[in-house]
Formats: C-alpha cells, structure tokens, sequence
C-alpha cells in the first residue's frame, strides 16, 4: 500500500493574539481556540490531493499531545484522512522526541512520503521533519512550494532566501510545506458525519518506550519589549521633511 | 573552554553577510574558542574571508565536489564529523541553516535552539516563540552538546580582523545520493539585499496588482532601498516570495522600513520588530501598523507615493 503519513498538532489558532502570563510561566491558554497548525492543514491538503489524483492509497494523520488533539485529528479525517493516531502526552514534547515517535510509525507503516509543516507556530522551532529525516536516513526537502512525484521520485521546489530552489529526492522522503504549497480546502457538514466512522487510533506515549524527556528547559516567559505608536504626520511633505530632519533619506 | 563551531554560509564564493553575526553571538559565550567550517568544492574565497571576521580562531576547509550547490543531507554528515568535541554547533537562521542545522543535531543527539536573538551564559539562551508574541528563556543541560541557529536581526556583525589561520581537513563521512540539485531560479538585481538594506520599501495587498506593484519599486530607487513584501503581496503574484517580510518570510532589522498598502498583521510585524524607524502608509486610520509605525500618514498611496517622489 502507497501510504502517506500527515504529522499534526495542536496548536493556539493563528488568529488569535498570544499573551504572556503574568508570572511568565507560559502563555494564556484559557478558553482560547486551538487549531491544526496552519502549517500542517497544507500538508494534509497535499497528501489527499496526491491521493485524490491516483498518487497514493491511504492518508495517515498522526499526532502527538493532550486528549483534546482528538477534535484536530476528527478534523483531519473529515477534510479526508483515511485514518488517524494520537500519541497522548499531557506534556508538551521537544521536536528530537517527536521525531522519534515519528520513526517509530515510520518504521511500523512503511509510509512513501512524510509531510511535516515547515513550523508549528507555537514553539516556531522549524525542527521536526529534518530531524526525521536524519533518524531515518532518508532525503528532506523543506519549505516546499511545489511538489511533483513519480514513482520512484519527488521533484520539490523549494522556498529559499535567494528565490525557489528545485531538488529532486529518493522515496521514500520526508517532505515540510511552506504556505504557498496549496490552499487546504473547507470541511463540509456531511464529511464531519462521514468522519465519525473513520478510524482514531489513541495510544499512550509512554506504552512506546522511547525517550521523549525534555533536553532544554524553559526558565521562563516574557512579552516582548513593546514598539511605542508614534506620530501622525498631515502630508507627504511632512513625511519628507520630518525622515529628512532624522537623517532617514 | 566552550568550542564552538559555525557553519557557513555562502554562494558564488561570496561568504553570506549572516556568518559575522553568528561569530557576534558565539562571541558572547564566556571562554569561547571559534571555529568557522566552511564546506564547498574549492573555498579558498569564503574561506580567507572568515578567517578575516575578528573572533575567529580556526576556519575548517572542507573540499569536495558534492559541497555545491548546497544540500542539508549532503552537508549534515560533515558538519556532524567536524563537531565532535565541540560543545556548541551554530549556523545562521536564513533558510540554509534552518535546513541543515537541525539534521545536524538529530545526527549528534542534541537538542537545538531556533532563532536564538541573545546569550545569557554558555547553557542559557533567549529566543523567540509565538511568532515573536513572546520571548523565552531556554537553558540546556550542561556538559550537553547544544545546536543553534542564530536569528541575524539580533546581532551586529563582528568587526574585521585576523586573518586566523585556514586549515584544510578530510572528513570521513559517507555521503548519500537520494537527494539531488536540480536549479535554483534567483532574480539577480542591482537592488540592495533585503536582509542586510539599510532602507527597505514594502507593498502590500493595497498594490492590487504587478504593474501597480511598479510604483513601490520606484520609490524603493529614489531611496536606494530593498524591496520587501507582505505575504498577500506574494501570494497574489505581484512579488515574487523571496520578498516577503514576516514570521515565515524574512525577518529584517533595517534602519527605516516603509510600509505602503500593508494593514500590520501580526505575522507581517514579526519580521520587522528590529527596525529602526517604521513609516506606515495606510488609507484607514485604524490599520493595525499605526500601532507600531513611528510615523504614520494617512492616505491613498497611488497619490502618496508621487507626492513623496516629488519631495524627495
Ligand atoms: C501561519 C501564517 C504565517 C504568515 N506569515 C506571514 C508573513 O511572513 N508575512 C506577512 O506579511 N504575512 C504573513 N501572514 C499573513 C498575514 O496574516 C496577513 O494576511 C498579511 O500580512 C496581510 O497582507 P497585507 O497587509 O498586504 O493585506 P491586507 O491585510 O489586506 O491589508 C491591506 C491594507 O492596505 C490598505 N489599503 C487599501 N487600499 C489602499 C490605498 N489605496 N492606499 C493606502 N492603503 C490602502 C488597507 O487599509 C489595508 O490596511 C501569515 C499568515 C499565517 C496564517
Ligand atoms: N506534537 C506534534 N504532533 C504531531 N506533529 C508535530 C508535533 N510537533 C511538531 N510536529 C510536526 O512538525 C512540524 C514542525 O514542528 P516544529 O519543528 O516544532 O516547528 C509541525 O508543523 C508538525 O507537522
């Protein structure tokens, strides 16, 4: 079976405006919306869109983090996944841990593909696939913006600094998407219904016996130093005369 | 002694702007000892070149012909090889380093820090985390090996100095071919480079469309600055996406940053937190870039932007 694995997590919704806690203990997480990683929709947009066209056989959805991941991984398979699994930790894991609970499906599911999002905007680490990749000693190509497969082969452009960079990579590989990748299609009310029944695997992480302790600490949170709001000026020519007077042009 | 190594950047045998400010903030770290690991098929420019950053004890040349174009799966073995004893690995958080860096860690079993903006101690670091909506503060374990990438916009570049010493070493690490160059498409422009710009003139969705998209690029010639973009800017065509300024575009500390026709999503202010002076150009007056910008004007850019050519 030509299988594609779909890495998900939960994260606090790209919309919403993150504070730090007063005690700078984390940030506030009370009653604020939580959503798949933008990030990680594109990647599952893919993987189905390589299925819809004959490219592969299943999508797998898998996440790492609390119960409550369960209502991401139901939205997974209502946007079309064939089948999921949450690896249930309350405690957030660092993206070396998460990488090698991946591996340890990798090697159980036999995947062509992994597509990772290229960051969770959480901890914004840009870490996880690449880690993967190494571990399993199998190509990466990161930042993906397009992605074309042959049997045998991926063709992935990706976004760099100096412009898009074209590779081509072995499979099986491990791919990261970058927002550009494709636009994640709207979940329909009768797909929810139809999700229903699809399968959610739930195991818990510790019954995987792999080391996934933490190897940096966070002593503490802060906001960032705050920008003041300047001034109005009336005109363009205000505008001239003021940057001029500062030495800006 | 804390050795640290940093790999780096560099194409056309130019060595990239970033490696200076990586030796910066290695530099921070008490009793460092740094070695630059310049990769690449021959290297002797980039080379001289990092042996020229004041800082620098040792630059480490490594020859071979797979080195360029760059590939993170090809390069992360060497790196690897060449890290052993070193009790920090540091390269630049463009995305060269965001690629390889990681593979470089994964490969040596250490944790690594993204993006680190400040050095508290050898084993303490500040980065940021929620697209820049909070700054934390990460400590490793010590004696552990750790691997950074080093957000440029936090540091300045270490001065001129050396030159120390280029030393050409072999590597014995096996080299894989499942990942292969194919082209890279870089518009090649006289224009100042968007991430080291002392100015830069950004558009947004305002602009409307490519030809429109013009008129930023005239202004950006009148000021001899960059261009830069917001993420709805590229995504709709008018600019290609190595110009977009933000959390998953460019993060730029410019001296002034102009903001035309862009609304200030916070995405889009994660990029240029670090800018010196911020001009925002919005036809609403309750656009969210006049909360950071230092001078705000309030109008239609299509008449705005002739004006200011016309004083300039
Ligand atoms: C995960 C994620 C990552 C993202 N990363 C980035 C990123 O790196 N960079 C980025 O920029 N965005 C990023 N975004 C997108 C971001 O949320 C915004 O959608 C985007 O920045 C909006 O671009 P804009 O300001 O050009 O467009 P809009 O928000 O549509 O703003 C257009 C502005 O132009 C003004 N305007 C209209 N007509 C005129 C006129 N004639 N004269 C003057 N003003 C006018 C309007 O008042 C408005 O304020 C990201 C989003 C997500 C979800
Ligand atoms: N807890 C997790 N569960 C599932 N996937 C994850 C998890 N953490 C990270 N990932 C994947 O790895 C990508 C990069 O994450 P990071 O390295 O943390 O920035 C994300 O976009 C996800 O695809």
């Amino acid at each position: 079976m030509r299988r594609i694995l779909v890495a998900l997590k939960r994260v606090i919704d790209y919309n919403v405006r993150v504070r730090v806690r007063p005690d700078g203990s984390g940030v506030v997480t009370d009653g604020v919306k939580m959503s798949i990683n933008p990030f990680d929709e594109i990647a599952l947009e893919e993987a189905l869109r390589i299925r819809e066209r004959g490219g592969a056989d299943e999508v797998l959805a898998i996440s790492i983090g609390p119960d409550d991941t369960q209502q991401q991984l139901r939205n997974a398979l209502a946007m079309g996944a064939d089948r999921a699994i949450l690896v249930k930790s309350a405690q957030a894991i660092e993206p070396p841990a998460v990488a090698r609970v991946l591996l340890a499906f990798v090697e159980r599911e036999t995947p062509m593909l992994v597509i990772l999002g290229k960051q969770a905007i959480d901890d914004d680490c840009s870490q996880t696939g690449q880690m993967l990749a190494a571990l399993w000693q199998r190509p990466q190509a990161t930042f993906a913006s397009k992605l074309e497969l042959t049997e045998k082969v991926a063709r992935v452009t990706r976004e760099v600094d100096a412009g898009l960079e074209t590779i081509e990579v072995d499979l099986p590989a491990v791919i990261t998407t970058d927002l550009r990748l494709n636009e994640p299609r709207y979940i329909k009310l009768p797909d929810i219904m139809k999700a229903k029944k699809k399968p959610l695997d739930v195991v818990e992480l510790a019954s995987l016996g792999l080391d996934a302790a933490s190897q940096l600490t966070v002593v503490g949170l802060e906001p960032p130093p705050q920008r003041k709001k300047g001034v109005m000026v009336k005109d363009a020519a205000e505008l001239v005369a003021t940057l001029r007077q500062k030495g800006l042009v | 002694m804390n050795r640290i190594l940093i790999v780096a950047e560099h194409l056309d045998g130019k060595l990239n702007a970033a490696v200076a400010k990586c030796v910066s903030c290695a530099s921070a770290i008490p009793d460092a000892e740094i070695d630059v690991a310049v990769l690449a098929i021959d290297g002797s420019a980039v080379a001289a070149a990092a042996a020229g950053i004041a800082g620098v004890k040792r630059v480490l040349l490594v020859k071979n012909a797979a080195n360029e174009p760059a590939l993170a799966a090809v390069l992360a073995p060497q790196v690897a090889e060449l890290a052993k004893g070193c009790s920090h690995v540091f390269g630049p958080s463009t995305t060269f380093g965001k690629d390889l860096m990681p593979r470089v860690a994964a490969l040596l079993d250490a944790p690594q820090l993204s993006d680190v903006m400040a050095v508290e101690s050898a084993t303490r670091f500040k980065r940021p985390v929620y697209a820049g909506n909070a700054i934390a503060t990460v400590e490793s374990a010590a004696g552990r090996q750790v691997v950074a990438t080093v957000r440029v916009a936090s540091f300045q570049p270490a001065a001129a100095g050396g030159p120390a010493p280029v030393e050409t070493v072999a590597v014995a690490a096996e080299l894989p071919s499942h990942t292969r160059f194919v082209s890279v498409t870089a518009a090649r422009s006289d224009r100042p480079d968007l991430q080291t710009a002392a100015r830069v003139v950004s558009g947004g969705r305002a602009l409307g469309s490519k030809e429109n998209f013009a008129l930023i690029q005239g202004l950006a010639d009148r000021l001899g600055a960059a261009i830069g973009a917001s993420r709805a800017a590229v995504d709709a065509g008018y600019a290609p996406n190595e110009l977009q300024v933000g959390q998953t575009g460019k993060i730029i500390a410019p001296e002034l940053y102009v903001a035309i026709g862009i609304s200030g999503a916070i995405q889009h202010l994660t990029g240029i937190k670090d800018a010196r002076t911020i001009v925002a150009i919005n036809k609403d007056a309750e656009a969210p870039i006049f909360e950071v910008a230092d001078y705000g004007l309030v109008g239609d850019l299509f008449s705005l932007i002739p004006e200011i050519e016309k004083q300039l």
